[in-house]
């Protein structure tokens, strides 16, 4: 951490034992590796205490929501993945969802099936990147190896499902890009089945780790009211004891059918949200166990979508109706009806929330991306003052944030 | 979705400025600037919307007026219904609404992203400055009169662009944006290609 520089004029000079003391300004960031990206924290701090704290964000500033309003619907999936690139599946199906609602379409039950193990999928990669972290961030270096070999697996699956391992691209407006490959399915089984064994191998190196408990029980305490107040979604709000899951409260693409738990913290601390992780990914796996024992046959878009999204090549080529489906998607884009629409879903990270506005026609008028990790950073200048600066390494870990998102 | 819908009954109620918004999913309301604190405020308490989701602002295009909306989405985490809020600023050229600051911590930066994109200014704010554009960019890029090409603006640190000698420019538009123009006649400018293909990386801009 590059000390920048102290100014004497801002900080609170007194005579302590004959010494001067004054608050020394600290720039940690925007490249340092517990700041997982690009934020920068300009802090002022008495000795080692944080007295002050500016999170610096919008370096991985793209002006996603700009781009959005110059291109179709589906032409944006693409840049779903690049939001939270921790969990682009999830990404995709929120985007996908937001516009469904707007064009008022109804996906059929095997298209709701695989977006839900495919989000919960994600959930469970993004929690192991976030735990593996956390855990470098507080001086646990094995649990990272261990979490990474299990997220291996996982790219594995994605890239047998949608040619990439990391920008999926995976939905599309009123479906999915294609059926899953045949025995897919199983191997989900087969992983989840390995899985499980090992998450409480990877969990029980710092669940009751002294070093880890020391270093994340009573950081970072985000009390109940606070959460709610600064609009705190996912992990870090269960973890300060708001039972709030959208998946529950909210429920979307079949999530009400499955069985699972919320798991909730009691302190709001960097440990609770550890723990509170760590049960999300056994929850996560209950879910993708049964969407697999009763996943449905049938098709994985909806017919009606034909408007918006274009046909299968091999179809194009050799069938007149198809072929006009996609010369009409072409040029005129796909026909949405005016309106507004929220839509909020619950992804790894919390509540990422499009608001769709659409004047008609194949082009959003604005497309506002309420990011999860913009909201959970925005409690930093209070959480941080106070906290020693090593702590903060720890405060940040916990909350687990993605800046690609934050930015946009 | 009766909390919401009785929310909605009630603040109509009590500020007849108050008016329906067409929405294809949740309860929304346009609210007059002058009530909007009022209005938030009573939600909040009384009514149980104690989340504020997302605030952002909606550029209706240079020329419509009112020209600027902000949007307030409000969530129960007691009854988890969603209640949205629209408030039109007065005037075009120097947008301004009250702050929401003091009912929700969670709009300081909300506010201030609202502030960066496209200018409107939230009186009562404690710290409006830009958050993902640098301090002392020129322009609101959300703005619809704003290309998407961006513009040319000079590095926000004169010492960094002096010592290496670069600036901004605007991006070539060679890559996009692909848009169809729905409704065109003539075919040929209906197809999606790059609508400013004036300059390139290849054929330099015009005038420079």
């Amino acid at each position: 951490m590059p000390v920048e520089h102290a100014f004497p004029d801002s900080a609170a000079k007194h005579a302590q034992g004959g010494f001067e003391t004054e608050k020394m300004s600290l720039s940690m960031g925007p490249s340092h590796p517990s700041t997982h990206g690009v934020l920068r924290l300009q802090m002022e701090l008495d000795g080692e205490i944080v007295t002050k704290a500016d999170p610096v964000i919008g370096y991985l500033h793209r002006g996603d929501e700009k781009i959005a309003e110059n291109m179709t619907y589906n032409q944006f999936v693409p840049y779903t993945d690049r939001l939270d690139y921790l969990a682009p599946l999830a990404n995709n199906m929120a985007y996908a969802i937001a516009v469904e609602k707007l064009a008022k379409l109804e996906v059929p039950a095997r298209c709701q099936a695989i977006r839900v193990i495919t989000a919960e999928m994600a959930r469970i990669s993004a929690h192991l990147l976030g735990l593996g972290a956390f855990g470098i961030d507080v001086g646990a270096w094995t649990v990272f190896l261990y979490s990474f070999t299990e997220r291996e697996k996982l790219y594995k699956l994605f890239e047998e499902l949608t040619g990439a391992r990391f920008t999926t691209s995976y939905s599309r407006i009123g479906g999915v890009a294609r059926d899953v490959p045949p025995g897919w399915t199983d191997r989900v089984g087969a992983f989840c089945d390995q899985f499980l064994p090992l998450l409480e191998e990877i969990l029980d190196l710092l669940t009751r780790n002294k070093i880890f408990v020391d270093r994340t029980a009573g950081v970072g305490v985000i009390s109940r009211a606070d959460a709610i107040a600064y609009g705190l979604t996912g992990p870090n709000l269960r973890a300060s004891g708001v039972p709030l899951d959208l998946r529950k409260d909210k429920p979307y693409s079949g999530y009400e059918q499955y069985e699972f738990d919320i798991p909730v913290g009691a302190n709001g601390d960097g440990y609770d949200r550890y723990l509170v992780r760590g049960e999300e990914m056994r929850q996560s796996v209950r879910i993708i166990k049964q969407a697999i024992a009763k996943f449905p046959e049938g098709k994985w878009y909806a017919e009606d979508a034909r408007r918006i999204f274009a046909p299968r090549k091999d179809k194009v080529l050799t069938s007149m109706e198809e072929l006009i489906q996609n010369f009409m998607i072409v040029t005129e884009g796909p026909q949405m009806p005016a309106g507004e629409v929220y839509f909020e879903a619950e992804n790894p990270k919390g509540a990422l929330g499009f608001y769709v506005v659409s004047k008609g026609g194949g082009v959003p008028w604005r497309l506002k991306i309420r990011a999860p990790s913009f909201c959970n950073l925005s409690i930093l200048p209070r959480v941080c003052v106070g906290a020693m600066v090593s702590d903060v390494v720890s405060i940040l870990g916990s909350l687990d944030f993605v800046m690609g998102e934050c930015d946009r | 979705m009766p909390a919401a819908a009785d929310a909605v009954a009630a603040v109509k109620a009590r500020w007849p400025g108050v008016t329906d918004r067409p929405s294809l999913d949740h309860p929304a309301v346009n609210v007059p600037p002058a009530d909007l604190l009022a209005v938030l405020g009573s939600l909040q308490s009384a009514h149980g919307f104690d989340m504020l989701t997302d605030v952002c602002g909606v550029d209706w295009s240079a020329e419509a007026n009112p020209r600027f909306t902000v949007v307030y989405h409000l969530f129960s985490t007691t009854t988890h219904d969603y209640l949205r809020i629209a408030a039109a600023c007065a005037d075009a050229t120097l947008p301004e609404m009250p702050s929401a600051t003091a009912l929700w911590p969670a709009a300081d930066w909300h506010e201030r992203e609202a502030y960066d994109m496209y200018g409107i200014r939230f009186t009562g704010h404690p710290d409006l400055r830009r958050i993902l554009m640098w301090d002392g960019y020129p322009y609101f890029p959300l703005r619809k009169d704003f290309p998407l090409a961006g513009m040319e603006t000079e590095l926000p640190d004169a010492e960094v662009a002096a010592e290496t000698k670069v600036g901004t420019i605007a991006a070539p538009m060679a890559g996009g944006p692909f848009v169809a123009s729905a409704g065109e006649i003539n075919l040929t400018d209906a197809e999606p290609r790059a609508k400013d293909e004036s300059w390139t990386e290849k054929r330099p801009k015009p005038g420079t």
